[in-house]
């Protein structure tokens, strides 16, 4: 549905997105994660067609973007939210839209209901939004036109805990309908809850990309005990490799049953026993935020 | 994960028909663009308030009366040709300030449309303040009227319409070039000033000014005669001051890219 090859954009020397390639398919969220000034906006700018690339091509719904008839109709967009003209009421901005996508005007009430913008607030001027409600409007906005697509630029921004939790179940049941969506965003936890696939990039480039799951799993089991001496050497003998976590904790190359037995088989009483998953794309997603190379062994 | 959010009736997947936007419908919407936001909304209001003042002024304080539809039509417009023109390159700029091209360039990626239909929506706001100018001035005529009120030659009607045309155009090609709003309305306001003062302080830009100065050539439209000479004087000032700045505002709006 959203194919990305090779993309590139340099600006003078500056390399900002570097040979990115990804697909997003029907039926799945991709999170597009990495840190500010990574090259997440220029990637999805590339793919709307609002940059263009000095390299390589993305494709929506098997066309280039820009010449797609009618594009509403096909994705929605979301690239920010602040990005509306302050002296016009929220209300207008979806009209405008809605008169361009060609959809009843009541399908402006229906999406001011759907994002929960009330009556009141749709009548008052964007300037007046919150950064919150502007995502609010910009998500009624790119489902205006009953896509099958969503590309949204850091949607959760801005938005408070319960704004975040009602976006995720959002775009969850836009997937499972057969929607495919790309989100973009610099926190992995955000991320993490609702995308079945993840692209992570730093400095322009492709670090990881898979399944979530897949991805999550390369940390092996978390596990803590009280003695964690008595635990290590117990997996050594097992023949299990080890890795100190924080907390006092280690990573275990192995199934969860192998280190319950290994520590039962020790006598050593577990505090603790979970997949690593989150860590192991945290401390990599860390990394890249600081400027670090990726850690090996990741999916390239 | 799944979370149960009250689930509404969203169709994820639509089977819409997905024909092109006809230019028309993106003319309408940017007619309506330039008059939904608070500054177009109050320069609408601003031009109306103005228009009519004149016509009042000018039907009321005539120490007798001596107009006629022409004459009175003239004055009547200025407010409009002077202020609509500031629509005009708010509607391309203000796209680029406010960043709603963002949002414009995403839903029409065909950038020379949405830039046709913004130079349409300019013709047709100005046919329509013509059109009020119209109503206002047939309005007053009956204070205002000279021996004959009624005469308007099929000329001047062309002309005084023409005149807000090619004012409203202006601010078009200007924002266009400039895309800052700021600088294409300074622009607009002190070009026709430093003209008259260039051409008084120097000579030889006196008979230049003449063929481009667009305030100077632009008013021949209202004046009752205008010679081939002077047509002449209206195009070439046209040509330097709205064809050519569309044309390279053209391609650069085409090339610039959307952040």
């Amino acid at each position: 549905m959203i194919e990305v090859a090779h993309l590139t954009k340099r600006y003078g020397a500056q390399t900002a997105v570097d040979d990115v390639s990804f697909r997003c398919t029907p039926g799945t969220v991709t999170g597009f994660l990495g840190p500010n000034g990574a090259g997440k906006s220029t990637t999805m700018r590339m793919i709307c067609g609002l940059t263009p690339p000095t390299g390589g091509h993305a494709t929506v719904a098997g066309r280039p973007y820009r010449q797609l008839p009618n594009p509403g109709r096909e994705v929605g967009i979301l690239l920010d939210a602040s990005a509306q003209h302050p002296g016009r009421t929220g209300r207008e901005t979806l009209t405008l839209a809605a008169q361009l996508l060609r959809v009843p005007t009541g399908r402006v009430c229906e999406l001011l209901a759907r994002v929960d913008l009330p009556a009141a607030a749709a009548r008052k001027r964007v300037g007046d939004y919150s950064l919150g409600m502007r995502q609010r409007l910009g998500l009624a906005q790119a489902l205006l036109g009953e896509p099958r697509a969503l590309i949204l630029d850091e949607p959760a921004n801005g938005l408070d805990p319960e704004g975040i939790f009602w976006m995720r179940g959002l775009l969850r049941d836009f997937a499972d309908r057969g929607g495919t969506v790309l989100l973009s965003s610099h926190l992995l936890r955000e991320v993490e809850a609702v995308a079945d696939r993840l692209v992570m990039i730093g400095n322009g480039r492709v670090v990881a990309q898979g399944a979530k799951d897949e991805l999550l799993s390369g940390a092996g089991m978390r596990v803590r005990t009280l003695d964690p001496a008595a635990l290590q050497a117990a997996l050594a003998t097992a023949g299990l490799a080890t890795a100190p976590a924080d907390g006092g904790a280690l990573l275990v190359d192995a199934e969860a049953e192998a280190v319950g037995r290994a520590a039962a088989a020790a006598g050593v009483v577990l505090l603790e026993l979970q997949p690593g998953r989150a860590r192991g794309l945290e401390e990599m997603f860390l990394s890249l935020t600081n400027g670090a190379t990726a850690p090996e062994g990741t999916a390239r | 994960m799944t979370v149960t959010a009250p689930v509404r009736d969203i169709p994820a997947v639509a089977t819409a028909s997905h024909s092109p936007i006809p230019l028309w419908r993106l003319t309408a919407v940017e007619l309506r663009k330039m008059a939904d936001t608070r500054s177009g909304a109050w320069l609408l209001g601003v031009v109306g308030l103005l228009a009519v003042a004149v016509v009042t002024v000018l039907s009321l304080t005539a120490d007798a009366p001596q107009f006629d539809f022409g004459g009175l039509l003239g004055p009547t417009v200025l407010p409009a040709a002077v202020l609509l023109p500031v629509l005009g390159v708010l509607s391309v700029t203000s796209e680029w300030s406010q960043r709603t091209t963002l949002t414009t360039y995403a839903l029409v990626p065909r950038r020379m449309r949405v830039a046709a239909a913004k130079v349409l929506a300019a013709l047709a706001l100005a046919v329509l303040a013509y059109a009020a100018c119209l109503a206002a001035t047939a309005a007053a005529l009956p204070f205002a009227g000279g021996p004959d009120p009624w005469h308007l030659p099929a000329a001047a009607l062309g002309k005084a319409g023409l005149f807000l045309v090619v004012n409203v155009l202006l601010g078009v090609a200007f924002g266009m070039l400039l895309l800052n709003s700021a600088l294409a309305i300074v622009l607009y306001f002190v070009l026709p000033i430093a003209w008259s003062i260039l051409g008084e302080m120097v000579t030889a830009l006196a008979r230049p000014a003449q063929w481009l100065d667009l305030s100077v050539t632009s008013g021949l439209l209202l004046e009752p005669v205008m010679t081939g000479r002077d047509w002449a004087r209206l195009g070439t000032s046209v040509a330097v001051w709205i064809v050519v700045p569309l044309v390279l505002g053209l391609i650069r709006v085409s090339r610039r890219e959307v952040k």
